[in-house]
């Protein structure tokens, strides 16, 4: 039950995305996006909707090909079907007119793309109970998964992904749709997912608040380009002022970041980072 | 009477268990093209003088490749209304030039008890176990297709061809059901005791289960009634399929109503 | 001139009175169809629009046993079943496409009951055919009036609701927060495609009225962009695929086998099939050159000013 170590230099990025550009119909949804991800490290990709998330994430899953530059996943160059990535997407079809248990949707992760009908039912059902117990969903296994409440379906989803005992797990927007208390219930078993079992999370979100209290390192992505490091490293102002071609604030209000758009701002002046104290009622668009 | 009596057994295992897969991948209405489309090729069989299960066979496979062909460029639903309503009016067509049309076409869209020659059992029992194989052998994609398409794409599952492989499997069902329950009802049979099990069970393994039971039956009360009345298989078929699941609607609906307040 | 002209119209074409019925009867249904079935497509309701024409099939068969005009038949069980559908109120996808399939399911299984009691009672089995494909040069003349009194009623309850319904196909949620009556327009909209679906059947059956109302705006919807342009151009499409429909049957009766006229409605279907594909081919030849263009261009543009500050979201 041990995460396979094939790896000699266990200390190598298990993700390396190095100067990737993807053009769609004509348009170039990413532009020079590189950064890094070490074992057990969790990581946030933080960006308003349509920033390139999602495609970010079908790059390195191998569905989308890259026009430049290249992605290397524990070390090897990207494959299709690779074992190392478990994935939660973000669009995923349970409603309640299905006969699916949570049980059954777990299962499908460990197993889903293989021919055939399963066989070995004891062996399974020991590695899904297991499972459903690490993300603590073993109260409702055979509830029907569609009734389940948004922060039990993302449980039984991150089951899904980890089954397949992946070293790298991808979440695209695990936390829109879940209110503030299974918010933090579903970050913090994240975190100790990749701290327990070295597993190193990728989870895109567009507010970076949920995620302060564990994040290792963060990525943040807007029109295409990305800066990524430590959170006081990336989300000051003149960076992703850069980032977004246009000046915006940064702003703390008791432990929460805000970035603001600064509509006023005469361009080439940059306003230093300013207190929570002096945030007046005219705040243009919260990202 | 007995072969109609075995041929309907079969045409309700594979109704069972092929509809299951339908009303989970909400797929209704290829279940329905499918099989009705399928006319079209059983009125150009009926008028060059073959057996009406080449013809069906022909037109269902060729409906669910053009379907999935056409699905790929455009709305999906859309593509399955006018892929149908080409192989339909193909049918009309084959039909204006068929001098004998009138028994057989009745019996081929709206299903007849007497209908079943011993010669046809063999064909419709391969085509049935042809059917359970291939989804045997696509459960797991298919199941893991129709809750995440994005998941088992990544996984190497091309979502399309499960899609393609899945309609060729209710293709093969379509084909089956000469003159048993009819082109027009044979959907029916599919969804009505699916969605009744789906509604009624909670794992998949129960709802296939009961999914075949109930369709079962419904067809054997729809033809021994119609047996007796002399009235159209079909009628019974489709009624049924549409009372089960409202009866089972009401029910669970009823159920959450009492455990709801608690 | 008069060579061409004989080539493609064959004789007597345009003395016959069934003809002329035709004509008229298949461009009123064919606009009114295109109008409805672009927002069918838009509101991704083509199984329910098909449903509602088979379903009709059982009203027209007992209509025929009652001895009315089919027309009515077709219309009365359409509306019927369009409350139903709605009425489950489902709201999930799923669960949508079953109750949809079930009314289906139960619609035909009627249709099968009265079409074997119209064939027992009037002992011929023509009038299944009648129904189930219809057969335009049989519209009864007395029908025009109440036909076309339909169809601009039909039409003018879509102008009056347009921008609503465009509105609350796009986003009902939007639609809801403007003050749009979501629920009660979306079941007047499936009581107007009732209508338009019953009329579609009556020009060319029951069972393939959904190639009127799914066809031409989808094609449409293919070439124009702009909503308002699509309600026009499918109606065109329609219109055209109707008469060159009525033009080579009318032909076909000399062509083999000899003294025996195509129908119709296989001309009609084959047509908007045809429209369909081509319509497709076209934008798709359009997309890939006008995409290649702008890729190759938007790549000199960026490497040519590598900064470019009106980049921002």
């Amino acid at each position: 039950m041990s995460v396979p170590t094939l790896d000699p230099s266990a200390d190598d990025a298990i993700l390396d995305v190095d100067g990737v550009s993807v053009w769609l119909s004509g348009r170039e949804v990413l532009h020079d996006v590189r950064f890094r991800i070490m074992p057990g490290e969790f990581t946030g990709l933080i960006g308003s909707n349509g920033a390139g998330k999602t495609t970010l994430f079908r790059v390195i899953l191998g569905l989308q090909a890259s026009s430049t530059g290249s992605v290397l996943v524990g070390g090897r160059p990207l494959t299709r079907r690779n074992p190392i990535i478990g994935y939660v997407p973000q669009k995923v079809f349970l409603d309640p007119d299905m006969p699916l248990r949570a049980r059954d949707v777990v299962a499908l992760g460990l197993d889903g793309h293989r021919l055939g009908v399963p066989l070995g039912w004891g062996r399974r059902r020991q590695a899904v109970d297991a499972m459903l117990d690490a993300v603590d969903a073993r109260r409702f296994a055979d509830a029907r998964v569609g009734n389940l409440s948004g922060g039990e379906q993302q449980r039984v989803l991150i089951a899904h992904a980890l089954i397949s005992r992946p070293r790298l797990l991808l979440l695209d927007e695990p936390l829109a749709n879940l209110d503030i208390r299974a918010e933090g219930e579903v970050v913090a078993l994240l975190a100790r997912i990749a701290r327990e079992q070295r597993i190193a999370v990728l989870i895109s979100a567009h507010d970076v608040n949920p995620l302060l209290p564990v994040m290792d390192r963060l990525v943040y992505v807007a029109a295409g380009k990305t800066a990524s490091g430590t959170t006081a490293e990336v989300i000051r102002a003149e960076v992703l002022s850069a980032l977004y071609g246009q000046h915006v604030d940064v702003l703390r209000v008791h432990g929460r970041i805000l970035v603001v758009a600064g509509a006023e701002g005469p361009s080439g002046v940059t306003v230093e980072e300013t207190d929570g104290a002096a945030v007046g009622p005219d705040i243009v668009s919260l990202r | 009477m007995v072969n109609t009596w075995i041929a309907a057994t079969l045409v309700a295992v594979i109704a069972g268990v092929v509809g299951f897969f339908v009303v989970l991948r909400g797929a209704a209405f290829v279940a329905h093209a499918i099989p009705h489309g399928a006319f079209g090729g059983a009125a150009g069989a009926v008028l060059i003088g073959v057996n009406p299960i080449a013809g069906l066979g022909v037109f269902a496979v060729g409906g669910a490749l053009g379907i999935g062909w056409l699905g790929r460029r455009g709305r999906h639903d859309v593509a399955t209304a006018l892929a149908l309503v080409l192989m339909l009016g193909l049918g009309a067509l084959f039909l204006s030039f068929s001098v004998e049309y009138a028994a057989a076409i009745y019996s081929l869209l709206f299903g007849e008890v007497l209908g079943v020659p011993s010669d046809e059992l063999l064909p419709i029992a391969g085509l049935g176990i042809a059917c359970i194989a291939a989804l045997a052998v696509l459960y797991r994609p298919l199941m893991l297709t129709s809750i995440a398409p994005e998941v088992a794409e990544a996984r190497g599952v091309g979502a399309q061809r499960i899609e393609t492989g899945f309609l060729l499997v209710v293709a093969l069902a379509a084909t089956m059901t000469v003159p048993v329950v009819g082109v027009l009802l044979m959907f029916s049979l599919m969804i009505g005791p699916a969605a009744t099990a789906g509604s009624l069970t909670r794992s998949p393994r129960n709802a296939i289960a009961l999914s075949v039971l109930l369709a079962l039956a419904t067809v054997w009360i729809a033809v021994a009634v119609s047996y007796l009345t002399n009235l159209p298989v079909g009628f019974f078929v489709g009624t049924l399929g549409a009372v089960s699941y409202g009866c089972a609607r009401i029910w669970t609906a009823r159920r959450r109503g009492r455990t709801a307040p608690a | 001139m008069n060579q061409v002209l004989r080539v493609l119209f064959a004789p007597g074409f345009f003395a016959s009175g069934p003809v002329h019925a035709a004509l008229v009867v298949g461009a009123v249904v064919a606009l009114v169809t295109g109008a409805v079935g672009v927002f069918t497509v838009i509101r991704g309701q083509a199984f329910a629009g098909h449903a509602l024409g088979e379903v009709g099939s059982a009203g027209g068969s007992a209509a025929f046993l009652g001895g009315a005009n089919p027309l009515w038949g077709f219309m009365g069980i359409a509306v019927v079943a369009a409350g139903l559908i709605e009425l489950l109120g489902l709201h999930r996808p799923r669960a949508r496409d079953v109750a949809t399939g079930l009314v289906l399911g139960a619609g035909l299984g009627l249709a099968a009951l009265f079409l074997y009691l119209d064939a027992t009672s009037s002992s011929t089995t023509g009038v299944a055919v009648t129904i189930l494909f219809g057969s335009l040069f049989a519209v009864s003349q007395q029908m025009l009036p109440s036909i076309v009194a339909l169809s601009a009623v039909s039409l003018v309850v879509i102008a009056v609701c347009y921008r609503m319904l465009l509105l609350s196909s796009l986003s009902s949620d939007l639609a809801a927060a403007r003050g749009v009556p979501v629920r009660a327009l979306g079941i007047a909209y499936l009581v107007i495609m009732a209508v338009a679906v019953s009329l579609a059947a009556e020009t060319i059956g029951a069972i393939l009225a959904t190639a009127l109302v799914v066809g031409p705006p989808a094609t449409a919807l293919r070439l124009t962009k702009r909503p308002g342009g699509a309600l026009v151009v499918a109606g065109l499409i329609g219109v055209a695929a109707v008469w060159l429909g009525i033009v080579l049957a009318y032909d076909s009766y000399y062509w083999p086998p000899a003294g025996h006229g195509w129908p119709v409605s296989f001309f009609v279907v084959a047509l908007v099939f045809l429209f369909y594909l081509v319509a497709g081919a076209v934008t798709g030849i359009a997309q890939a050159r006008r995409s290649r263009r702008s890729e190759s261009a938007s790549r000199l543009a960026a490497s040519g000013c590598a900064e470019h500050p009106g980049d921002a979201a």
